[in-house]
C-alpha cells in the first residue's frame, strides 16, 4: 500500500519512524445495529496490515478514512489480537454519517493503532472500576474484555455504564458474557422507559455503591462532563488522582502529532493521550475553554 | 569547516552565486519586493534582490524605505519564511481513484524540486531547526516535509540591523548565524564574507570562490564583529514596556491615525520561567484584555515561521471517484480548529489567543524541548492591530509578581 515513490519513505523506514499517512484497506465484514444512531462495524483488514492493526491495545484508536468524505478518529472496541477489528460508531458527523450508510462488503481505508492505552498491566491486582457513558463504552470495551478473559489478574472488576435511555444501552450480549465471567456490571439511564427496572440517574450514582479502597483504580470514558462528575465522586471518597484514568476527545486530522488540532494544554490528545492519568492533566481539566 | 575556506565576494558577484546554485540543480529562491513587502519567491537574477531598501517595522506596521547606500540584504524578516517552502500553505498529500468500487491510491509522480534559498537569517534557521523537530524527530516523520527538507540548500545571511520588532536575542536565536547553513554571507562594508557550512556548500562554491580573495583571520574577525555589534545593541534594549490599558484599548488604537513608528519601542522578552509563568496563569485577566483587541484573523499564525497546525480537505470531482487530499495551514484562531461534535473546545477569542501564546512559549517546551518562538517579530508586525506578544507576556509577568 505504500505509495511514496520518492526517497522519503525509504529514509523514514530506514531510521525507524513511520509515515503517518499509510493506509490499510478494510472491508466491512459485518454491521450490527447497537442502539439508535450507533452501529458496530467488523472490519477485515488487508493481510499485509492485519497483524499491526489487530495488535492494538485497549483504549487506542484508529483513523477511518472515506475518500472524498473525510477521516475520523474512532476508538478500537476489539481486544488485542482479535480480527476482524471492531469499531462502534455513533453517527454524529460527516464521516460517521457516511459510514452509517455503508454495507457489508464495502471498502474503506484505515490507519492505526494510535495513542496511549489503558494501563492494564500496571493495574494487575487492582480492584477495577470501569465507568462509561454513552458511546464511551466502546473505548473501554477492549479493557473490559481483557479483564473478563484474565479475570484472575484483577481483584474486583465493576463496569458502571450509563446511557440516556434503556434503548441506548448497547453491547447487551457482551454484558451477559462479562457477568458470566464474574464481572459486576451496573447499568443506569438518565430517563427510564416502560419495562426499565434499574436505577435512573447518572454514572456517579453507581460509583457511590462501589467500595473504594487503596486497591481501587478507576478508568472512565464518556462525555467530559460525565468524566468530571465521576472523578469528583471518586476523589470525594478518597481515591487518589494517580489511580484515575480518563480518555479525552478532540478533533484530529493526523493522529500523529503534526496537525496540532487535538492540543489540550501542552498535551497532544492523539499521542500523549487519549488515555491520561488524571493528575497529569488535572490543572488543564479545571480551565474552561482550554 | 576550516576558516581558510572563507572568501570575499562583491555585490557584483552575487549573480555568479545564483548561477552556481542553478548549475548545481537548484531552483533559486531569494528575497524580492512584492506589494510593498520583501517576500521570498523564485528569483534568477541578483538584480531582483531588494537593493537600497530598508524595512521599518512596528506593531501592525511595515514600510519599505529607500536608502541608496543599503545593500541587497539590509531588510530583516518579512512575511515569508522557510516554512512557506518546506511546509507550504497548501499542498496535495494524496490522490485516490475509485475503480470498480474499490479505492486505489495513486502514486505521487511529482517529486519536489531542490531549492536553494538565499537570505534566511539566524531567526529563520532557528525556526527551521524547530520545524525539523516537529516534523522529523518524533515517532512519525512527515514525508512531505522530509522530501523537501532533504533537498534544501541554505545561503544564510547575517543581519547587521534589527527592526524594532526583532527580539531574537531574547530567544537565543540570533542575531548571529552559527549553524544550519550551507553557505553564510556576512555583509562587511560593501562586500560579503562567504563561509562554507557543509559539503554541499563547498561543492557549489568551488567555482565561485575560484580567484576570489580568501579571508584572513582579521577578515573573519570583522565578520564576527558585525553580529557582535548588533547583539550588544539589541541586548542594551530595555524590556518591552507594558502600556496602560487605555493606550491599547480598541478605541485608542482606532483613534490613532498612525502607529507610533517614528520611535517605536524595541522589543525584548524576559523568558525566565516562562513556561510556568504562562501555564500558572491560564485564567489571567489579560487573556480577556487581549481578546478585546484581537480580531482572531490568524495573521500571526500564518506569518509565524514555526506554527505547524494543519487540516486536510477532501477535494472530489463531480463523479466522486477522483479525490485529491489537500493539506493546508490551520490556525488556532479559527472556529474549525477547536471543533468537536459536542461543541467547540475553544469558543472565545480569549481562549484562542491563550492557546496560541501558551502553545508557542510554554506548551512547545513540553512537546519539543524548545520554545516555539525565535523572536523574529513577524507576529507583531503583521498583526493588524499591533498586538505584541512580548508586551502581553510582560503584562502577565508584571501582574504575577
Amino acid at each position: 500500500m505504500s505509495w511514496f515513490v520518492g526517497t522519503a519513505t525509504a529514509a523514514a523506514t530506514a531510521t525507524g519512524p513511520l509515515s503517518p499517512w499509510e493506509y490499510a484497506r478494510a472491508t466491512i465484514a459485518a454491521v450490527r445495529d447497537d442502539a439508535p444512531g450507533v452501529r458496530s462495524y467488523s472490519l477485515a483488514i488487508d493481510e499485509s496490515h492485519r497483524d499491526r492493526l489487530a495488535a492494538s491495545q485497549p483504549g487506542q484508536f484508529n483513523m477511518l478514512y472515506l475518500p472524498g468524505i473525510g477521516e475520523a478518529a474512532i476508538s478500537i472496541a476489539s481486544p488485542p489480537g482479535e480480527h476482524p477489528v471492531l469499531h462502534t460508531v455513533r453517527a454524529v458527523g460527516n464521516v460517521t454519517n457516511h459510514l452509517a450508510g455503508m454495507r457489508v462488503g464495502d471498502d474503506l481505508l484505515i490507519r492505526g493503532p494510535y495513542g496511549r492505552h489503558w494501563p492494564l498491566e500496571e493495574l494487575a491486582g487492582a480492584d477495577l472500576i470501569i465507568a462509561a457513558g454513552g458511546v464511551g463504552l466502546a473505548s473501554v470495551r477492549a479493557a473490559v474484555c481483557q479483564a473478563a478473559k484474565h479475570r484472575d489478574r484483577f481483584g474486583g472488576v465493576a463496569v458502571l455504564y450509563g446511557a440516556k435511555t434503556p434503548e441506548d444501552l448497547f453491547y447487551q450480549s457482551d454484558i451477559a458474557q462479562w457477568r458470566a465471567a464474574g464481572l459486576t456490571v451496573e447499568l443506569i439511564v438518565d430517563r427510564a422507559a416502560a419495562g426499565w427496572e434499574g436505577p435512573v440517574g447518572f454514572v456517579p450514582q453507581l460509583l457511590e455503591q462501589q467500595p473504594i479502597t487503596a486497591a481501587t483504580a478507576v478508568i472512565t470514558c464518556g462525555p467530559e462532563v460525565m468524566m468530571r462528575a465521576v472523578s469528583t465522586a471518586a476523589f470525594a471518597r478518597g481515591l487518589p488522582p494517580e489511580r484515575f484514568w480518563l480518555s479525552m476527545e478532540r478533533n484530529m486530522a493526523c493522529a500523529t502529532g503534526f496537525c496540532g488540532l487535538c492540543q489540550f494544554g501542552p498535551e497532544f490528545v492523539c499521542k500523549d493521550g487519549p488515555v491520561f492519568r488524571h493528575d497529569q492533566i488535572a490543572r488543564y481539566l479545571e480551565v474552561p475553554n482550554l | 569547516m576550516p576558516d581558510s575556506s572563507a572568501f570575499w565576494i562583491s555585490q557584483a558577484d552575487l549573480q555568479r552565486l545564483f548561477d552556481c546554485l542553478r548549475a548545481a540543480g537548484f531552483q533559486t529562491v531569494a528575497p524580492q519586493v512584492r506589494d510593498g513587502a520583501v517576500v521570498y519567491d523564485r528569483l534568477d537574477e541578483a538584480a531582483g534582490l531588494p537593493h537600497g531598501l530598508v524595512d521599518e517595522q512596528d506593531g501592525g506596521y511595515y514600510r519599505l524605505t529607500h536608502h541608496p547606500d543599503a545593500g541587497p540584504f539590509e531588510h530583516v524578516a518579512g512575511p515569508h519564511s522557510l516554512k512557506n517552502f518546506l511546509f507550504p500553505p497548501r499542498e496535495t498529500i494524496q490522490q485516490w481513484r475509485r475503480q470498480e468500487g474499490s479505492w486505489q491510491q495513486l502514486a505521487d509522480a511529482e517529486s519536489p524540486q531542490p531549492l536553494a534559498v538565499i537570505g534566511p537569517r539566524a531567526c529563520d534557521l532557528a525556526a527551521l531547526a524547530i520545524q525539523d523537530r516537529v516534523f522529523l524527530e518524533g515517532d512519525y516523520v512527515d514525508p512531505f516535509y522530509l522530501a523537501r527538507r532533504k533537498q534544501l540548500f541554505v545561503v544564510a545571511v547575517n543581519c547587521r540591523r534589527a527592526a524594532a520588532t526583532c527580539f531574537c536575542h531574547s530567544m537565543n536565536c540570533g542575531p548571529e548565524v552559527t549553524a544550519g547553513y550551507d553557505l553564510l554571507l556576512t555583509p562587511v562594508g560593501e562586500r560579503f564574507v562567504v563561509e562554507i557550512g557543509s559539503e554541499a556548500g563547498a561543492t557549489v562554491v568551488a567555482e565561485l570562490s575560484d580567484g576570489q580573495p580568501t579571508c584572513a583571520e582579521s577578515d573573519l574577525a570583522a565578520a564576527r564583529e558585525v553580529s557582535r555589534e548588533l547583539a550588544s545593541a539589541m541586548a542594551a534594549r530595555p524590556t518591552t514596556p507594558v502600556r496602560p490599558a487605555a493606550e491599547v484599548s480598541p478605541q485608542a488604537l482606532s483613534a490613532a491615525s498612525t502607529p507610533p513608528h517614528t520611535d517605536p519601542p524595541h522589543r525584548s522578552l524576559d523568558t525566565k520561567n516562562i513556561r510556568d509563568l504562562l501555564l500558572n496563569n491560564l485564567e489571567h485577566d489579560r487573556w480577556q484584555d487581549v481578546a478585546e483587541r484581537c480580531l482572531a484573523c490568524g495573521n500571526c499564525t500564518m506569518v509565524c515561521p514555526t506554527c505547524f497546525c494543519s487540516s486536510v480537505t477532501e477535494v472530489a470531482d463531480l463523479s466522486g471517484d477522483n479525490v485529491v487530499r489537500e493539506r493546508q495551514w490551520a490556525s488556532c484562531f479559527t472556529a474549525e480548529h477547536g471543533q468537536m461534535h459536542g461543541g467547540n473546545a475553544r469558543p472565545t477569542t480569549a481562549s484562542r489567543y491563550r492557546q496560541w501564546l501558551t502553545h508557542k512559549l510554554a506548551g512547545w517546551i513540553d512537546q519539543f524541548g524548545t520554545s516555539g518562538c525565535t523572536g523574529c517579530g513577524r507576529c507583531i508586525t503583521w498583526c493588524p492591530v499591533g498586538i505584541d506578544l512580548t508586551e502581553e507576556v510582560a503584562a502577565i509577568r508584571e501582574a504575577s509578581t
